[in-house]
């Protein structure tokens, strides 16, 4: 019988997570559970969110209580139908293999990198089938920003989320910071993995490469999916993009980078530490001050994609959370041909705040 | 992919990184490049306790080996450093400084000033410093003290790999003189390190724990004593937030003053000797600039005021210990 348990884990957001808190339960025993429901509130020392169910079933038992911390993989509670007994859930629960803290720290899928002509790229990879999708993130991101929807996402299609020049654990040392050497490292990427054809997902910045490659590269592009992106109008918050080139420290770039989230409270104190270790990495200030130089000097984007995307028979679709303090979500409807979708309670990291719409829409769109 | 690696591989890295970007970074020191039983060039020893083993190899032209004369090669490296070599000088313990002094506050750390600000002084001078390692009262002080009372000097304590490897290019890359001491009983402590270089501004303390009952302020071996202290006392419902402050010159009291100001209480942890110590000076500053912010006494958890013992059971009493650690917040949390 315990073939119709189906346990509910402490999830692992990516590869420095270690434990999480489960800061609050959204269902109670006995709730019958549907895929894509709000379970639960995790925190992380970086950021909280909200767990969605990946397998739906009846809520018989909630192991873990909330404000207590679990590792990772710990069991929280358990699904089964009626048939199973209380008997059997208990002898489940019990044998439940407590996850080790030393063997947490090392799992999960890892990093890889490629040697392409711009240097060396950090990736990372979900296998599926059909179609592969690539994960673009924005300027001063990484590929940590898809922290939320790479799982979630792998259950549709193989999934890559790539670290662009300049970025993340990517080369820092880049010829020339602009769209056409982001363009390029794409399409450099998609020969390196031996994709011919995908699905691009970008936001902000990403977004403008991902359409920016679907016009110079129709053929090799099955669809694109525009998260706050760039290159759909002429404004964006310049103060946002120079206070973030130019914070030296902890203090200026906090209130800085409220200006992402509609939960200010998201900025935690190890999401500022991760970025200025990113910042101070050698090369960095250069590359950041040259590319957004080139793509947004003076709070005006420099380049617009809108019509020659719209003109393409790629499919595209935007979305845009609409509390963005970045880039105005008015902007969304700009591509002719485009589903626009602007989505309440969240702002330009619309793909963390509201990760469960972002999915489903790109799920519908791959 | 967390890379991990210890403060002793995180030195060698930031010093080989430099060097190979900047051939006017230069090393002087005893036993860096060869020592007994060793072929030299290939396998060098490199130092004490190895920190500095394989840099001659790739950098054979930077590695100078010198006689055992601390007062000659530091002061070597202080005239280099003014004729526009970016020396580091290493001095296997502290405790050896003695000898040198007039070259460091004297001379290197005067010269800025004296020259109308025309002289520039950028040397390192690296030691190994504190208490724990059975090597007696000679060779186990804790003398950040006595640098940081000298202006023109700046001066260094990491207490984690990710930072000694940035605090050492800041200190490399810095146009004045820069005390940079290792708790040697920390060498082996591994974190996540980036491979590329970078770079950690001086005077910009860290939030190693955020907490909301106490601000425990502490540098060196005492961070993770204090970060220990604190889940002892998480168990008894005191939320510690715990301040590395990384670099003792310049000083970046704003973040302590802040975190007090929220928590109301502070306990300052040091390894130096108690009087006129790091922990006299934070409590000093932070009575004076934020006494209304105060619900009580502030603490100090320090060694006593005898030389480092020898005696292993002694020298474990001198150090604060996280025990010891946790007993000074619970009487400051009461005062």
């Amino acid at each position: 019988m315990t073939g119709l348990i189906t346990p509910i884990l402490m999830p692992k957001w990516g590869l420095s997570m270690k434990e999480g808190k489960l800061a609050a339960w959204h269902v109670s025993e006995g709730t019958m559970i549907s895929p894509g429901d709000e379970i639960m509130d995790v925190e992380t020392d970086k950021i909280a969110n909200v767990v969605e169910a990946a397998d739906g079933g009846l809520l018989r038992r909630r192991i873990g209580q909330e404000g207590e911390t679990y590792l990772v993989r710990a069991l929280l509670a358990v699904m089964a139908p009626e048939s199973v007994s209380d008997a059997e859930i208990d002898a489940y629960v019990s044998n439940f293999a407590v996850p080790v803290a030393e063997d947490v720290e090392d799992t999960g899928p890892s990093h890889e990198f490629a040697e392409l002509s711009v240097g060396r790229i950090r990736y990372t990879a979900r296998p599926g089938s059909g179609t592969p999708v690539i994960l673009i993130h924005g300027f001063g991101g990484d590929l940590d920003n898809w922290l939320f929807n790479i799982d979630a996402l792998a259950e549709a299609a193989p999934i890559y989320a790539l670290d662009l020049p300049g970025h993340g654990q990517s080369v820092k040392a880049v010829v020339n910071p602009g769209l056409g050497t982001m363009v390029s490292t794409l399409i450099d990427f998609m020969d390196h993995i031996g994709v011919k054809k995908a699905h691009l997902v970008g936001h902000s910045m990403g977004g403008l490469i991902a359409g920016q490659t679907a016009i110079d590269n129709p053929g090799r592009v099955a669809s694109v999916n525009l998260i706050c992106s760039a290159g759909l109008g002429n404004e964006i918050n310049g103060g946002y993009i120079g206070g973030f080139v130019s914070a030296p420290g902890r203090k200026e770039l906090k209130p800085v980078l409220g200006d992402l989230f509609f939960d200010q409270s998201l900025v935690s104190r190890a999401m500022i530490d991760d970025l200025l270790k990113y910042k101070r990495l050698d090369g960095v200030q250069t590359f950041l001050e040259a590319l957004s130089a080139n793509l947004f000097a003076n709070g005006r984007q420099a380049v617009q994609i809108a019509k020659a995307l719209g003109a393409t028979s790629v499919p595209c679709q935007t979305i845009w959370g609409a509390s963005d303090a970045i880039i105005p979500s008015g902007h969304a409807g700009a591509v002719p041909g485009a589903r626009a979708t602007v989505i309440e309670g969240a702002g330009h990291m619309v793909q963390m705040e509201q990760a469960a719409r972002v999915n489903d829409l790109i799920k519908g769109q791959i | 992919m967390a890379r991990m690696l210890s403060i002793k591989n995180a030195i060698n890295e930031a010093i080989d990184q430099e060097m190979s970007r900047d051939p006017t970074v230069v090393m002087m020191g005893e036993d860096i490049v060869g020592g007994a039983g060793t072929q030299g060039e290939v396998d060098a020893w490199g130092g004490v306790l190895g920190v500095t083993k394989g840099l001659y190899a790739k950098h054979p032209n930077q590695m100078i080996d010198t006689p055992l004369s601390e007062s000659a090669y530091v002061g070597a490296a202080i005239g280099a450093a003014a004729c526009g070599l970016r020396p580091i000088a290493e001095l296997m313990f502290i405790d050896f400084m003695g000898v040198c002094l007039d070259q460091i506050y004297n001379q290197a750390a005067k010269f800025r000033y004296m020259f109308g600000g025309k002289a520039e002084t950028p040397v390192v001078i690296r030691a190994m410093c504190g208490a724990g390692f059975r090597a007696a009262a000679q060779h186990s002080q804790m003398l950040t003290p006595i640098f940081t009372h000298i202006p023109g000097l700046k001066v260094v304590c990491p207490s984690n790999a990710y930072d000694t490897k940035g605090l050492l290019i800041q200190a490399i890359r810095d146009n004045d003189p820069v005390i940079f001491l290792e708790h040697k009983n920390l060498y082996a402590a591994e974190c996540d390190v980036p491979e590329e270089p970078y770079a950690i501004p001086f005077g910009e303390a860290k939030i190693a724990r955020e907490g909301k009952d106490i601000t425990i302020v502490a540098y060196g071996l005492m961070v993770p004593n204090s970060l220990a202290a604190a889940d002892i006392l998480k168990k008894e419902g005191i939320d510690c937030e715990v301040i590395d402050l990384r670099t003792l010159s310049p000083i970046d009291m704003d973040t302590v003053i802040e975190s007090v100001e929220s928590t109301g209480r502070l306990v300052c942890v040091d390894e130096a000797n108690p009087r006129c110590s790091i922990a006299a000076d934070v409590s000093a500053v932070v009575a004076r600039d934020a006494f209304r912010a105060l619900k009580g006494p502030i603490g100090m958890v320090t060694p006593p005021h005898t030389p480092v013992p020898f005696s292993p059971t002694l020298e474990d009493l001198y150090i604060p210990s996280p025990a010891r650690i946790a007993e000074g917040v619970r009487k400051a949390m009461k005062g």
